[in-house]
């Protein structure tokens, strides 16, 4: 008790010296924020019924904004718990939002809950960092704190897998046939087509350490693929197989994609870092502005429509008599395409993981490995590095090029809209962010990026803090570029930052990420 | 002397033929010519900047020469003009493996995965170009196993089997030296070309190198060609030695030859600057005490 009291007392010192010093700092930082704001914030510039631009002043949020901003400063200096920073500046900014409420609209019950839960998070926040500020820090490594864990782990994959596999009858169960529909597509499929993206996407710039910003461009040649064969080749030479058109095209689609892929690939990878990323990115809009000028070929900005969606191996999904519905003497309902729908992406996705776990054992996968942490080593030791590259950037497309198909055949109708450069990024964003090489780490960052984004059109709530006209969707892209900031400030290796090694001698240790290279081209 | 003559009739592993490499305006190898023979060490030695890495780059397809002709004979009499080889042919046909002056390990990945890598090229093959390998046959994991087998009896050779598992960036350095050669040798090369492998040793590591360099030679037969600022390996161990000042051959022969050179010593001497002042020293030191040796 004493010597706890004794060792305590330094640190309370040295953390009281640091206040002048972090509210100077955060002063600093708040004054700058309000340069920033004025500008943006404080003046807004508005037409009003006779079209004459009036100016509005908001100077409420810039005062928040600075207040959050010092808040945020002020806490970053002076503790040193993360955890405490954390829920000190949340709970601050929740605090400031019923403070906001209560200005703007009435000090209602609402208010005060927002404001409560604010009080809450910021007295947490201050009690965590009391308790860090008084133990000695903790010289355990991360496998030891983490050994409790240890027993669990085998049973996490399979659990998870059980887990998507019966996701969707969840969802059913939860809000029924009306209400699971939204969940079971805007938040399964659409997440799950960026898993599998992620996936492809890892093989190349996670573990043959290639950074391809055009990756969007293989998505769309799989979903074009599937387009065109099905609504033009299928029909015009075999209606019949119309009903198996999906099928029959998706290997197609990803062996086309794996084409490109190798003619892409074999000018563009003696290029290095820099040189390849920039020819990938325009290899990415070549495509997309070839599609939207061959208009002959792709329809240009119209795209295409009507494209026959899956059917259940031969029986399609509609209302008719040899339909899935009436062939299973079910009611009919759109959920069930939906739900086969998600199934469908589901295994795709897990042939991608499978596969990629699979390769990564063989000589095959630990030379794409080796090439990212040293290429110059690779060709002294007799490995082909065009070739090996080659295959990275061939396997990556082709799983593009699958999951472009089953985009096409999901959507129904595609046009060049939704191949552009962005999506590319976002993909690239959940590989870096989820940790190079992991792809537990691209899973999480999917739901967290893609679910995140739906999320938002859910949070009405925020309308009463914000008032009416705010709509936390158009906060998109501002939440995605902050949410990128912090992550890399926090985790600058990504999410999931250790190396599983392929092989060992007597056990296997994670190789921490500090370590591992990002690749160079 | 009659020791010498002897390992000249012995066939020339690797014959360089008037080798010159130009960097624009600068001249890093000048006609250079030497021979390496099968079995033997060789060393190549020279002032800083002399132009050793260089030979080394061309020798192993890093750098296209300028001019010349580099010839490797195997013993069963299959030759290679390595100057035409791209670079991983070099290594995987020709059978010539190389370290790095400054370390080039996989640093992510472990020790033991760093010696996989370097049975790529026989695993690929065994895993019938990964299809077979995705399938799990019989023969992909008996080779697979093998090729474990041979990692670790180099880890042990080494002295590294305790660090198998960890990752290669995490060693001290000399192991780190050492596991470079481990991974060169599981390549299987017939010439070994070692860039400054005592660099950075402490004494006792720079000892136990010179017993890994001579058994290499003797168990296995592999030819080895040496870059080494280090008196103590150079004359402890090589067979035969090459000095270079300016990309220039000045001297080329036994140890006890060279030692004595007016021109080696001219050429050490000759640029006054403190550390070539201390490899000198080094060199005197250690012809003393290998002549001790020899009345001993
Ligand atoms: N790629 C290159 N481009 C231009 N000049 C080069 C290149 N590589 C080497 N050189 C030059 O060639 C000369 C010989 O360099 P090299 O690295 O072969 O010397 P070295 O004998 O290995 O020296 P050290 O003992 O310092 O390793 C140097 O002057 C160097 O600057
Ligand atoms: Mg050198």
């Amino acid at each position: 008790m004493t010597i706890a009291a004794q060792t305590s007392l330094p640190a309370a010192r040295a953390a009281e010296s640091q206040i002048p010093k972090a509210a100077r700092e955060a002063g600093f930082a708040a004054l700058v924020m309000l340069g920033l704001s004025f500008p943006i914030l404080a003046l807004r510039t508005e037409q009003n019924m006779s079209n004459e631009l009036i100016l509005t002043s908001r100077w409420s949020w810039a005062l928040i904004a600075c207040i959050a901003v010092f808040i945020a400063r002020f806490v970053q200096i002076l503790f040193r718990s993360a955890l405490a920073k954390t829920l000190t500046v949340f709970g601050s900014l929740v605090l400031l939002g019923g403070l906001a409420r209560a200005a703007g609209a009435a000090f209602d019950t609402f208010a005060a809950s927002v404001f409560a839960i604010g009080v809450a998070l910021v007295a947490l926040g201050l009690v965590w960092e009391r308790r860090a500020a008084t133990t000695p820090p903790s010289t355990r490594t991360a496998a030891e704190r983490f050994a409790w864990f240890a027993p669990a782990k085998p049973y996490v994959a399979p659990f998870a897998l059980g887990l998507l596999a019966a996701y969707p009858l969840l969802a059913l169960a939860a809000v029924g046939q009306g209400g699971s529909i939204k969940w079971i597509d805007n938040f399964g499929i659409q997440i799950l087509i960026y898993i599998m993206l992620g996936w492809g996407l890892n093989i190349v710039v996670g573990l043959a350490g290639l950074l391809d910003l055009g990756y969007v461009a293989f998505y769309a040649v799989g979903a074009y693929a599937y387009a065109l064969i099905s609504t033009q080749v299928i029909p015009a030479t075999f209606p019949g197989l119309g009903v198996w058109a999906f099928w029959i095209c998706l290997p197609i689609s990803g062996l086309l994609a794996a084409l490109w892929g190798i003619l892409l690939g074999f000018p563009v990878l003696r290029l290095r870092g820099d040189y390849l990323a920039i020819v990938t990115l325009a290899f990415g809009e070549i495509i997309r502005l070839v599609l939207i000028n061959w208009v002959d070929f792709s329809n240009g900005y119209a795209g295409i429509s009507s494209i026959p969606r899956p059917s259940f191996f031969g029986v399609p999904f509609n209302a008719s008599d040899e339909g899935f519905a009436a062939l299973f003497g079910l009611e009919f309902s759109p959920i069930y395409r939906t739900i086969f729908l998600y199934y469908v992406i589901l295994c795709l996705a897990l042939l991608t993981a499978f596969v990629t776990v699979r390769l990564r054992r063989l000589p095959v996968g630990r030379a794409w490995e080796a090439l990212r942490e040293d290429e110059i080593a690779c060709r002294s030791l007799g490995i082909n590095t065009t070739n090996t590259k080659l295959t990275a950037f061939a396997l990556g497309a082709m799983f593009g090029g699958f999951a472009g198909c089953f985009f096409a055949a999901r959507q129904g109708f595609i046009s060049p809209e939704s191949f552009t450069f962005l999506e590319s990024a976002q993909v690239l964003a959940i590989v870096v962010l989820g940790g190079t090489g992991s792809l537990l780490g691209v899973v999480i960052a999917s739901i967290a990026l893609v679910g995140g984004f739906e999320i938002l059109r859910e949070l009405d709530f925020l309308k009463q803090v914000f008032g009416e006209s705010f709509d936390p969707t158009q906060y998109r892209t501002l939440l995605f570029g902050l949410s990128m900031v912090l992550i890399m400030l926090w985790k600058p290796r990504g999410l999931v930052s250790t190396r599983e090694p392929t092989a060992f001698l007597k056990e296997s240790k994670a190789v921490s990420s500090s370590l591992v290279k990002e690749g160079h081209g | 002397m009659s020791a010498s003559l002897q390992t000249r009739t012995a066939a020339p592993l690797l014959q360089v033929d008037h080798l010159t490499m130009r960097f624009g305006g600068l001249v890093a190898i000048n006609d250079l010519s030497f021979e390496a023979r099968a079995g033997d060490i060789t060393a190549l030695i020279g002032p800083n900047g002399a132009g050793k890495t260089t030979v080394f780059n061309c020798i192993t397809g890093f750098y296209k020469p300028t001019e010349g002709m580099i010839t490797l004979t195997h013993p069963d009499g299959s030759s290679y003009l390595l100057e035409r080889l791209p670079d991983f042919r070099i290594n995987w046909r020709a059978k010539v493996a190389r370290t790095f002056q400054n370390i080039r390990l996989f640093q992510g990945m472990t020790v033991l995965e760093n010696l996989l890598v370097a049975q790529h090229n026989p695993l690929m093959i065994a895993s019938g170009m990964t299809f077979l390998g995705v399938l799990g046959t019989k023969g992909y994991r008996e080779s697979s196993r093998k090729s474990i087998e041979k990692a670790e009896y180099w880890l042990e050779k080494t002295g590294l089997v305790e660090r198998a598992d960890d990752a290669a960036g995490d060693l001290p350095y000399g192991a780190q030296r050492r596991l470079e050669i481990a991974r060169a040798m599981c390549t299987d090369p017939v010439l070994l070309c070692l860039d400054e492998p005592a660099a950075g040793l402490n004494p006792r590591e720079s000892l136990e190198l010179n017993t890994l360099l001579r058994s290499i030679r003797k168990d296995h037969g592999t030819a080895i060609l040496l870059i080494e600022h280090d008196m103590s390996v150079v004359m402890e161990i090589s067979d035969h030695v090459v000095v270079l000042d300016y990309g220039t051959k000045i001297a080329d022969g036994t140890p006890e030859e060279v030692r004595n050179d007016p021109r080696v010593i001219a050429a050490y001497l000759g640029v006054e600057d403190e550390e070539v002042e201390e490899v000198e020293a080094e060199v005197e030191v250690v012809a003393e005490q290998v002549e001790a040796e020899h009345k001993a």
